[in-house]
């Protein structure tokens, strides 16, 4: 209590400070540099990879941004923030934007004065259970013990299910998702669980990944998105835009390889408007008209980048299920560029 | 009498017995083990489950190690390797291979620069021998462990190399104000303890004039929403309205407490060295080295502080805390027991608040609250609020066992210094701070290698020190996705190395400076 007023108090301090200076377009484009809030790593999402490169699903949203807004799409520095460092590094006006597997929830975007920008990964909370646990549903559960992570929603999210169940069970906290399954492999818990993505994600590093099933309960809603600070609407369009253009890219068939010749002209009229050849919707972002080509050309569309980074192919493997795009009976869906 | 007689006796033997040796039983490793293992049934039982449980350790660990991979590029292909070689364990000591680069230097640290940290860290060696082992190396080399900050800073972070010399000629300019002020005769030196007394009672009054000020604002921010806002921005206005009473008596205090020291100097000596080592590096440091610069470019490639990761961060941040924690200490240490109540109310209002608050919260006040308080594009650089916050914390540590070596002294001493005839200085100098120094090694020791290891504290606050590398970046990558053991056991060693080491020179020299007669 102490503590969240007192945070209280000096975010407001943090935000009438913030509010004397400049919009921060003007501020990431007189600084050259887009200061993008990204985890310590969560694999397929966003980690450094050997030659210390920050690469992954969320990192892509950000080298977007820096396309459309610095032309430059490794214009960004990447500020590595932790579940409990992440929301005072972006009031603070430390980042500019937070690409961060965040889930959109109404306290943090309402109490903590944030603006979720659309979601890029929707998610849900599963389970993991070793296989010869014998368990097929998460109703099995009575009076198993769990590993989780602290700090998250899944932990609030797991309590309300157990007690909505009425069924039992016993919270072994834990930090970090490395040390979640380092207890979970050696049997300090009998399940898992986190986000489906990371589950599928960690499974796949296991030595057996046969021997553990995931249930099939999702047990909450996650969608996660990028982020920015309440008070600046412009910066706020430009990265929820952003990301709008990734997905409507899908939706056209505009690809990082075919985005040249497509802003060259096109029968579609949507196209042209997305990609500049038409209209002046960067202008009205505050920017040129062709920040989207520059966004979708980076790493391509909404699809492209899924696939590169979690997809299938991918050590991740994850499925599109839920985030196909809308034609395709998932949620994935952008307003029209008109 | 006895009927033989020497004439009588066939032999006299001239040499004796050569000593046979002992039985079995009470020679050799058979003595030993009987004496230290087996000497009663109670010890004997505790040795055979000693033994068991070290054989089934070593029996688990040993294949682990021996079948370890060390050329591998992802966890999988590691088990693959480990799998295909027929062996059911084995340890993936290829992340080490994979990731040493980052496991040392961070992974944004540039790769072609890494001979620049290395040299670093071989002239810290160089650097440092003279102090620990003052008497068997030429004094000179101490000249070269006093340029070496400047040197390493210029190294690591790179950018001019006028910034670190602009900052080492500021300091000997301020060690001439110094001195000039020391020297001076009484008369100027009470003009000049009166234009400072003036100016920094003005500063002070000043300063406290903001915070009243900023205090007032963060208490109408807080609101009155609910009763506990309504008590804390209560607080907060009362704080304010107390320094708003008090910021002009303080200023107009310290002033003359200044101007009234004039005589003995070491207030006004002291005030007027600070302000100009503040006016130099707040003022002049930028636009001089700069403009050396353009003429004389002379420039490394600058690395920014975020940049800085791995072992490299872990040494930056325990070799700089600790050099400056233990200077600071002593001050702190002598200011606790000064008879001067001012200086004593600071240090004890330090030293008490710093140890009553867990480390792990002043880095996050560094990382995160300080933000709030600074202007939103000002960017005060990380590693240096996380240095002064674990110096800082530090400190107040050393100075507390400091203080026990100051109060094992006999009183007897600190009165012979002054029948001698020694001022302050020169008592706390030569006869002191030796004798107190010498008792507290173990005690200043003991703080140097828990703060060595609590730099590990710094992955919290989203720094990749080595464990931050581990926790963050390594375990969390998909080719080493979870993988625990190898890079775990890496940091223990690595730490375990330079703490060991720390413990046996700490050893070393108690035994060197042992004065007592036993």
């Amino acid at each position: 209590m102490k503590k969240s007023v007192l945070l209280g108090a000096l975010t407001v301090a943090g935000l009438a400070a913030g509010a004397a200076s400049a919009g921060t377009l003007e501020d990431v484009q007189a600084r050259g540099k887009l200061n993008c809030g990204v985890t310590t790593g969560v694999p397929g999402f966003a980690e450094p990879d050997a030659e210390g490169v920050w690469r992954g699903f969320d990192v892509a949203v950000c080298r977007a941004v820096a396309a459309a807004v610095l032309s430059d799409p490794m214009a960004v520095e990447f500020v590595p923030t932790t579940g409990k460092t992440r929301f005072t590094a972006l009031a603070s006006g430390e980042i500019d934007m937070l690409a961060r597997n965040t889930t959109w929830t109404f306290s943090r975007d309402v109490d903590l004065k944030f603006e979720f920008t659309g979601v890029n990964y929707y998610d849900g909370q599963g389970f993991m259970v070793p296989a010869d646990l014998g368990v097929s549903s998460a109703k099995d559960l009575d009076g198993a013990t769990v590993c989780i992570q602290t700090g998250t929603t899944t932990e609030l999210n797991l309590a309300d299910f157990f007690r909505s169940n009425n069924i039992s069970y016993e919270p072994v906290p834990i930090e970090t998702g490395a040390e979640a399954v380092q207890q979970f492999l050696a049997g300090a818990c009998d399940v898992y669980t986190t986000d489906a993505s990371a589950l599928a994600a960690q499974r796949a590093g296991f030595e057996n990944p046969a021997a553990y099933t995931v249930l099939p309960e999702i047990i909450s809603k996650e969608p996660l998105g990028p982020l920015v600070r309440h008070g600046d609407n412009v910066w706020g369009d430009i990265v929820r835009w952003t990301l709008n253009a990734l997905i409507t890219a899908e939706e056209l068939g505009v690809t990082a390889g075919n985005a040249k010749d497509m802003a060259m002209g096109t029968n579609n009229p949507e196209i042209n408007r997305l990609l500049g050849s038409e209209g002046d919707l960067g202008g009205m972002l505050g920017l040129d008209k062709e920040w989207a080509k520059r966004a979708i050309m980076v790493e391509g569309n909404y699809g492209e980048i899924f696939a590169n980074n979690i997809g299938e192919s991918t050590q991740i493997g994850l499925a599109r299920g839920l985030n196909a795009k809308w034609t395709d009976g998932g949620l994935i869906y952008s307003p029209p560029f008109r | 009498m006895s009927d033989t007689h020497a004439q009588s006796v066939a032999f006299v033997r001239h040499d004796s017995i050569p000593p046979s040796p002992p039985p079995a039983t009470q020679a050799g490793a058979v003595k030993w083990m009987r004496e230290n293992l087996f000497s009663t049934w109670l010890n004997a039982a505790m040795t055979i489950i000693a033994v068991y449980f070290i054989a089934r350790l070593v029996g688990f660990a040993f294949p682990w190690f021996w079948n370890g991979v060390w050329d591998a590029d992802t966890i999988k292909e590691c088990r693959e390797i480990v799998a295909a070689a027929g062996n059911t364990t084995g340890a993936c000591f290829a992340v080490l291979v994979d990731r040493w680069d980052h496991l040392l230097f961070g992974f944004k640290y540039p790769q072609a620069e890494y001979w620049r940290p290395t040299l670093a860290f071989v002239l810290l060696i160089v650097a440092i021998l003279p102090v620990l082992f003052s008497n068997h190396f030429p004094r000179k080399m101490l000249i070269l462990t006093g340029l070496y900050p400047f040197i390493a800073f210029w190294l690591i972070w790179g950018g001019s190399l006028w910034v670190p010399l602009f900052i080492l000629a500021s300091i000997f300019l301020t060690m001439a104000v110094f001195r000039a002020v020391e020297s001076m005769s009484v008369s100027m030196r009470t003009m000049l303890a009166a234009v400072v007394g003036v100016l920094s009672g003005l500063g002070l009054a000043y300063l406290l004039y903001s915070g009243a000020t900023e205090l007032w604002f963060i208490s109408d921010s807080i609101g009155t929403a609910d009763a506990f806002s309504t008590v804390a921005s209560l607080v907060f206005k009362a704080l304010s309205v107390f320094t708003y009473i008090f910021f002009i008596p303080m200023g107009i205090f310290v002033g003359y407490a200044i101007f009234n020291d004039a005589e003995d100097g070491g207030l006004v000596t002291l005030v007027t060295a600070l302000a100009a080592i503040y006016l130099l590096l707040a003022y002049a440091l930028g636009p001089v080295s700069s403009a050396i610069n353009s003429i004389i470019p002379i420039e490394l490639e600058a690395v920014p502080s975020r940049d800085m990761g791995g072992y490299m961060l872990s040494m930056i941040l325990g070799v700089i805390c600790v050099s400056l924690s233990i200077p600071l200490g002593i001050l702190l240490a002598l200011g606790r027991q000064s008879n001067m109540p001012l200086i004593k109310g600071v240090c004890v209002v330090f030293i008490e608040f710093i140890r009553g608050v867990p480390l792990i919260t002043l880095l996050f006040v560094a990382n995160v609250m300080l933000a709030y308080f600074m202007p939103p594009q000002s960017n005060f650089d990380l590693i240096l609020r996380v240095i002064i916050m674990i110096t800082m914390f530090s400190s107040a540590y050393i100075a507390e066992v400091i203080r026990g070596g100051l109060a094992a002294l006999p009183k007897g001493q600190y009165e012979a210094a002054d029948s001698l005839g020694l001022n302050y200085t020169q008592a706390t100098r030569l006869i002191i701070l030796p004798q107190a120094l010498k008792i507290s090694i173990p005690g200043i020791v003991n703080v140097a290698v828990g703060l060595f290891k609590d730099t590990t504290l710094v992955s919290v606050i989203s720094m990749f020190d080595i464990v931050g590398m581990i926790r963050g970046p390594i375990q969390q990558s998909t080719d080493w996705i979870s993988i625990y053991w190898e890079v775990y056991l890496f940091a223990a060693g690595v730490f375990f190395i330079v703490c060991f080491s720390i413990s046996k020179y700490s050893q070393w020299l108690e035994r060197q400076l042992a004065t007592d007669h036993r």
